[in-house]
């Protein structure tokens, strides 16, 4: 490989070929500062737009200050980092941008985790000249059913939509007006509602400010809890118990499951439950759909439609709604397992301990935004009751912990409460991406061969390739299996599907990078993988350490389906555990 | 065939034909036809003559009779006494401005005798939309002798030797990204001809446009052949759409003679062009703009390199040339490298198309050799300061570019010498300023424009521009102080360090040569809350004179606001809490009573 020597800040160093100077810098330790740039490495997302200019730097023969975000090394080249001139620039820069930028810190929901903030204090600014008559571009704020659109905190750092564009394709993001009036908005200034917009909330994980934020349930949750008519049911998502320690100063990839119990208990929800359980339940349900569209295909019925795919993701949901209405015959009908636990909640466990649906609260604490959104749809509530009420997502879980005063750290295990509390490791790793299909590979194949899995890591199902596939061997039937996260990734397969390319029997989707441990109501990464990466080991930890492994296998799942729903994909499972699709473009844009 | 005796050339280009040369046009051959003259004598609608300042034009050929402001009841008048007579209008012939003589021959015109006309040779001359007439005047002889004779590398090789420069603005050598875009291997290669002309107050791409679009159409043939592009695109701005007609004109008319398409002339050389529409973004006229926003993404720059030559539409190489370097192209090939070289400074070599506008006599456009003086420019070829007034400093480059004062009158423009005055060639505007010009104001005016046509996509240039212009607005106003001055500097400064594209880099140059060139009224407006010029409202006064006061009341009943107060026959005062500073006391007073303090 060819490579290149040059000299920052006095050191000399050799860098490949293509190395920017920011990238080399950092191999020498040196951090050069920058509010636009962000690199998640091996998973092929990169901003760099060049557009803050904080991270330039002074090169020798150069006439201006180059940005080292999107500047390659050259052979001789001699840079340095922090000389009067580049530290004047960068301060003067910082100083525009803050001078377009609201003063509300102190109630910003982005204070204390915010890229700008953090940026003032380190280039140690202190005032802000010209204020007096500085104009400062305002913009009507829009608010969605899971995302929050300040844009006046807007810094134009341009990394909601390379995820928007890039990554996850989805098309509702992009930079409009001009000069200083520019921001990022769906096409003509509409509304994120009425956009293409699935709600994935990778916009709202990498925005630098405030200017994207989750919807904010807390207060709603808070009333139902003071409301003494009202029986409140938690459940928390299988990816929550490996990120929340985050939020409370522990290192990424802290299994905090214990810990969690305690302060919902401590929060005071009545029933601390887990959507574990219902991710069980979710792999009986799809696997046997899985098997019985298998078993139909290969008997040679033409109604069966393969490759299956995984429907347990909102975000996803969203995007083949939208991008894909052809093909809404083809994922599993299968409800996710939030929607999956309120129906059995307000339903067989209301029925247990005596309580009108109406009277009871679900409230779920999730990883994901689009779970805010996929609660409030029609087909997800009874007589205008919604199944799950209110959804929050991991940071919004934090928040609510501190203010409850509640110090999580100095917190003892607890366990969840049951009867849908209990689950198993398969259900855990539904939470990262290649989880959810090897957790119904498991059951499935010993449903379908009638044996015993005599090795349950299908390890060749895991890594963090965007796209990735494997042959399973069901005793002799070869089973392939596609896997995508990020919804570009998914539109590929997608589109193979489409044209009747495809070669696999089920895929599994999950609309962020990384699956559920890099949603969008995560605990900010700010733009290191290897904290999702953490997340995704810790979850198979997890599973290893479970003494229960295959979802058939949890004994209240077995329990479930002899005291109420007879068997997988029954009448009554198909009334409560399935759904069905619309033409979202036609349902939500077209009418709007 | 006619052999004709007489043609009467008849400006079409838009300044122009917004004045009625079409009426111009149809009355003369009306007029000829009535006087059964068709024959001998023939209307041209021509591109063009530059000299926009007295249209509409009509030229008399061969006798160079140039009549100004030519109406189209004029029509009746030039055929009977210059036509049939052979006696000049002499009412409508220009007049020179100092000795107010009519001047019978263009050739002794001030305006055009420092002129040398290579990309303008036929603006003005003939009829753009008749590719006969561009043949006639060896058009696509240039391509022919390409095509049949050399090389593309010997073609380079002439462009190099040439020493032409880019016009657009920056000054690239033309030959050299021919090189660098012939070099990139790629299964297709793009030729784009940037026709988004966007400097207040230039328009000599336009005019070529107009009035010879076929030298940037064989041009662009060339271009293909010598890097290896069969593909052409011209992103032409929308407002232009006299400029489009023509393009789209030519084009056809090109295609069914063969130079351009399949097989040209014969050689197995395929070429073709397209025009896209742009929307009129004053970024995109920057090279990486103008690409995303032909592929129909947000027209605004990404980081050089990668340079176009080596990804640009598409991805492909692709060469990106303004309209004025392509349309000294085929003369160029035709006369050689060593004559272009010969024309021009050291390193800027040929000519330059300059647009005059503001304090000039001469409002027009005009080309002279690289080298010139700004004095020749302004007082000779310009004729020198509209209403007898003092020359202040000349705009060049448009808003990227800088403001050169008394001192600079007699260096020799080119490329090199402008940026070391501290401005910028640009693409040729030059807007001449007087004495009542402020120069606090004409800085805030520029940036105007730059905070309006900013893309918005880095801080610098989206954010800074804004608070350079909002800071010069307080001076104006005078609430500036001597420290603002250091502020307006180093955000310049940064904002030129810092900025992503071509725009950013050059918005502050009008602030930092003008106060560099004329620091001392940057001080008055901060110092002693004074506008020299008497520009700034806000620091004026309006004060009577009690010595020339007669108390005749005018002053008072035409004040808007009621600030002026004073009994009949007594001395007037004025009420500066009340005073709006509209003028209309001072422009009412018969007396010269009232003054701007």
């Amino acid at each position: 490989m060819e490579t290149i020597k040059l000299t920052i800040d006095n050191k000399e160093i050799e860098v490949p070929k293509g190395t920017t100077i920011y990238q080399a810098a950092k191999m020498l330790g040196i951090d050069i500062p920058t509010l636009c740039y962000m690199h998640l490495d091996d998973m092929n997302i990169e901003n760099k737009p060049a557009g803050c200019r904080i991270c330039v730097v002074e090169v020798n023969g150069r006439k201006n200050l180059p940005p080292s975000c999107s500047t390659d090394c050259q052979n001789g080249m001699v840079v340095k980092t922090h000389t009067t001139r580049v530290l004047n620039a960068r301060r003067t820069v910082m100083e525009f941008i803050l001078s377009d930028h609201p003063k509300d810190c102190l109630v910003c929901s982005k204070s204390g985790n915010c890229d700008l903030q953090a940026m003032a204090h380190r280039l140690g600014i202190r005032e802000i000249p010209g204020q007096e008559y500085a104009a400062v571009s305002t913009y009507r704020k829009d608010t969605s059913p899971s995302i929050i659109r300040d844009l006046d905190k807007c810094i134009l750092c341009r990394r909601c939509e390379t995820m928007c564009n890039t990554v996850q394709t989805v098309g509702a993001l992009s930079a409009v007006n001009r000069g200083f009036m520019a921001t990022v908005a769906p096409a003509f200034e509409e509304n994120l509602e009425y956009s293409p917009c699935t709600y994935c909330g990778q916009c709202v994980a990498v925005c630098p400010t405030g200017a994207l934020t989750e919807v904010n349930h807390i207060p709603q949750v808070l009333r139902a809890l003071a409301d003494p008519t009202k029986t409140v049911v938690v459940q928390t998502a299988p990816a929550v118990r490996v990120a929340l320690g985050e939020e409370f100063g522990m290192k990424p990839g802290s299994i905090v499951t214990g810990k969690l119990a305690a302060a919902l208990r401590a929060l005071g929800f009545d029933y601390v439950f887990d959507t574990d359980f219902a991710a069980d339940l979710t792999i009986m349900e799809e696997g046997t759909e899985l098997l019985d569209r298998l078993g139909r295909y290969l008997k040679g019925d033409k109604s069966a439609r393969i490759p299956i795919l995984t429907s347990c993701c909102p975000g996803w949901v969203n995007f083949f709604e939208y991008y894909f209405p052809d093909l809404k015959d083809v994922p599993s009908t299968a409800k996710s397992p939030q929607q999956m636990f309120g129906a059995i909640a307000k339903s067989y466990f209301a029925d247990k301990i005596g309580v009108n649906r109406k009277d009871m609260v679900v409230v779920s604490i999730m990883p994901c935004l689009a779970k805010k959104y996929e609660c409030q749809r029609d087909e997800f509530s009874v007589d205008n009751n919604p199944d799950v009420d209110y959804s929050i997502s991991t940071r919004e879980l934090a928040a609510f912990i501190k203010q409850a005063n509640i110090d999580v750290n100095s917190l003892d295990d607890e366990d969840f409460d049951n009867p849908l509390g209990e689950s198993t490791g398969a259900a855990v790793i539904f939470g990262t991406t290649g989880g959810v299909i090897e957790a119904a590979c498991r059951t499935a194949y010993e449903i379908y061969t009638g044996k015993k899995l005599a090795k349950i890591d299908f390890t060749e199902l895991r890594g963090m390739e965007g796209v990735r596939s494997a042959t399973i061997d069901f005793n002799g039937l070869p089973l392939n299996i596609g896997i995508a996260h990020g919804l570009g990734n998914a539109r590929k397969l997608l589109d193979d599907v489409r044209a009747g390319k495809s070669q696999f029997h089920a895929i599994e989707v999950m609309a962020c990078p990384g699956g559920c441990v890099g949603g969008g109501g995560q605990p900010l990464h700010h733009g290191d993988s290897e904290v999702l990466k953490a997340r995704a080991a810790a979850l198979y930890t997890e599973d290893k350490n479970k003494p229960l492994r295959k979802s058939h296998e949890n004994p209240f799942i077995i329990k479930l389906y002899e005291e109420f729903l007879g068997k997988p994909n029954s009448e009554k499972a198909h009334h409560l555990l399935h759904t069905h699709y619309f033409d979202r473009k036609e349902k939500i844009i077209i009418k709007h | 065939m006619s052999k004709y005796s007489m043609h009467l050339l008849v400006c079409g280009g838009t300044g122009c034909h917004s004045s009625e040369s079409d009426a111009i046009v149809c009355n003369l051959r009306d007029e000829l036809e009535a006087k059964g003259l068709t024959d001998n004598v023939q209307v041209i609608l021509t591109g063009c003559f530059g000299f926009c300042e007295k249209g509409p034009i009509v030229k008399v050929m061969p006798d160079n009779t140039f009549y100004v402001q030519v109406k189209p009841e004029d029509a009746q008048t030039i055929v009977e006494e210059h036509v049939i007579k052979g006696r000049k209008v002499t009412r409508l012939l220009y007049k020179d401005p100092v000795s107010k003589e009519p001047v019978s021959d263009s050739k002794h015109m001030g305006f055009f005798k420092k002129q040398l006309r290579i990309v303008l040779r036929n603006c003005g001359f003939i009829n753009p939309e008749n590719i006969d007439e561009y043949i006639a005047r060896d058009g696509y002889m240039a391509l022919g002798k390409v095509l049949s004779e050399m090389t593309p590398e010997d073609t380079i090789k002439v462009i190099k030797d040439s020493g032409q420069r880019g016009r657009g603005g920056a000054g690239f050598p033309t030959g050299l990204k021919w090189e660098l875009a012939r070099k990139n291997q790629s299964d297709e290669k793009y030729v784009v001809c940037n026709a988004d002309e966007g400097d207040p107050g230039a328009f000599m791409d336009r005019s070529v446009l107009e009035g010879d679009p076929h030298s940037v159409l064989e041009a662009m043939a060339i271009c293909g052949y010598s890097i290896g592009a069969s593909n052409g695109l011209i992103y032409v701005r929308a407002e232009y759409p006299l400029a489009i007609h023509r393009l789209q004109v030519a084009i056809k008319q090109a295609r069914e003679y063969g130079l351009l398409g399949n097989n040209i002339m014969g050689t197995g050389f395929n070429f073709d062009i397209n025009l896209r529409f742009g929307a009129g973004a004053f970024v995109c006229g920057e090279e990486t703009a103008l690409i995303h926003s032909m592929e129909g993404l947000r027209g605004e720059p990404t980081v050089k390199p990668p340079f176009p030559a080596e990804s640009g539409f598409r991805s492909k190489p692709t060469n990106v040339n303004n309209v004025e370097t392509l349309a000294a192209i085929p003369v160029i090939i035709l006369k050689g490298a060593k004559w272009y070289s010969s024309i021009g400074t050291e390193k800027s070599k040929g000519t330059k198309v300059f647009a005059l506008a503001g304090k000039i006599n001469n409002v027009g456009l005009i080309e002279v050799p690289m080298g010139t003086t700004l004095r020749e420019v302004v007082f000779e070829i310009g004729g020198g300061i509209r209403n007898g007034k003092k020359f202040k400093g000349v705009q060049t480059g448009g808003p990227s570019g800088g403001c050169l004062s008394e001192k600079h009158l007699d260096i020799p423009i080119d490329y090199d010498n402008l940026i070391a005055a501290g401005s910028i060639m640009g693409s040729g505007g030059m807007i001449i300023l007087d004495e009542d010009d402020c120069m606090v104001s004409m800085a805030k005016f520029y940036l105007d424009f730059t905070v309006e046509e900013s893309c918005g996509k880095c801080a610098p240039c989206r954010i800074g521009n804004k608070r350079l212009n909002e800071l010069l607005g307080q001076i104006c106003e005078g609430k500036g102080t001597i420290e603002d001055l250091d502020r307006l500097k180093n955000m310049s400064n940064v904002i030129k360090d810092t900025a992503l594209c071509g725009l950013g880099q050059t918005s502050p140059n009008p602030v930092l040569s003008m106060m560099e060139n004329y620091r001392e009224e940057f001080v008055a407006h901060v110092v002693d809350k004074k506008c020299p010029a008497g520009h700034c409202r806000s620091l004026m006064e309006y004060v009577i004179n009690p010595d020339n006061c007669v108390g005749c009341t005018a002053c008072a009943r035409v004040c808007p606001v009621g600030a002026i107060k004073g009994e009949r026959k007594e001395t007037h005062k004025i009420d500066p809490s009340i005073c709006i500073k509209c003028g209309s006391c001072k422009e009412k007073c018969k007396f010269d009573a009232i003054f701007i303090r």
